[in-house]
């Protein structure tokens, strides 16, 4: 197992109904990918929201992470909507 | 030459003549370029309410200030984006380059709120009489970001 901090903001955040969270994810999650396949196995909001349908943008630690990216143990993961800022 | 950077995301208002009075400094600035961007009232618009991300949203301005600064030559870069409530005709982000040049104030002025606009994690939820609804990122501002690349590319 490891340990990630999992964030998730605006639009996400209100469908998925969580601000944050820490999981224990199994040891062989290593990237955005994996994480995702995991978190929509909780079925509902999390499967229809990860689907892919409306996009979604993930960080690793602060820094634009493509889904094949590696994951470090311990790293703080946020998942959100395209930006919208300007 | 090492450019000035001022970052900040802030709940308050910016002071355009401030920030710029306090990039024009010494004798090798020829061109401020200031791009201020304003919320527009829409419809029912009763107000704009803006998210961000702490620490990762300054991080992002800070590596859009450091591309420009390698793409142009920057004496001094401001970019200050405002969070929270905030109300149509409030003033939301300002964005400041200065250089020697007009020119490369000018486009970097305008690849910096490219990239902001992309890159940068901000989220606007617009509130009406009904309650607040999540706006949705835009085709032509990923198209508008995308141009930068294919000159840099070119």
């Amino acid at each position: 197992m490891k340990t990630l901090e999992l964030r998730y903001f605006a639009r996400l955040r209100d469908a998925l109904g969580c601000q944050a969270e820490r999981v224990d994810v199994p040891a062989d999650i290593d990237t955005p990918r994996q994480l995702i396949a995991w978190l929509r196995q909780r079925g509902g909001a999390w499967d229809s929201e990860l689907s892919g349908q409306r996009p979604f943008r993930v960080a690793i630690n602060q820094d634009m992470s493509q889904l094949d990216d590696p994951i470090p143990p311990g790293a703080e993961v946020a998942i959100f909507p395209p930006v919208t800022g300007g | 030459m090492d450019a000035q950077v001022r970052i900040s995301v802030q709940e308050a208002d910016f002071d355009l003549t401030a920030e710029y009075a306090a990039l024009r400094h010494g004798e090798q600035i020829g061109a401020i370029v200031s791009f201020c961007g304003l919320v527009r009232g829409w419809d029912g618009g009763v107000a704009m309410r803006l998210e961000h991300y702490p620490g990762m949203t300054e991080r992002a301005l800070l590596q859009i200030a450091h591309q420009a600064q390698a793409r142009w030559p920057l004496t001094g870069i401001t970019i200050i984006h405002r969070v929270g409530e905030l109300h149509p005709g409030a003033q939301i982000v300002l964005v400041l380059t200065a250089s020697a040049h007009r020119r490369a104030a000018y486009q970097a002025n305008e690849f910096i709120m490219d990239y902001l606009k992309t890159e940068a994690p901000f989220w606007k939820q617009e509130v009406d009489a009904t309650g607040g609804h999540w706006v949705d990122a835009r085709e032509t501002d990923q198209r508008a970001r995308q141009r930068w690349e294919a000159e840099y590319d070119g």
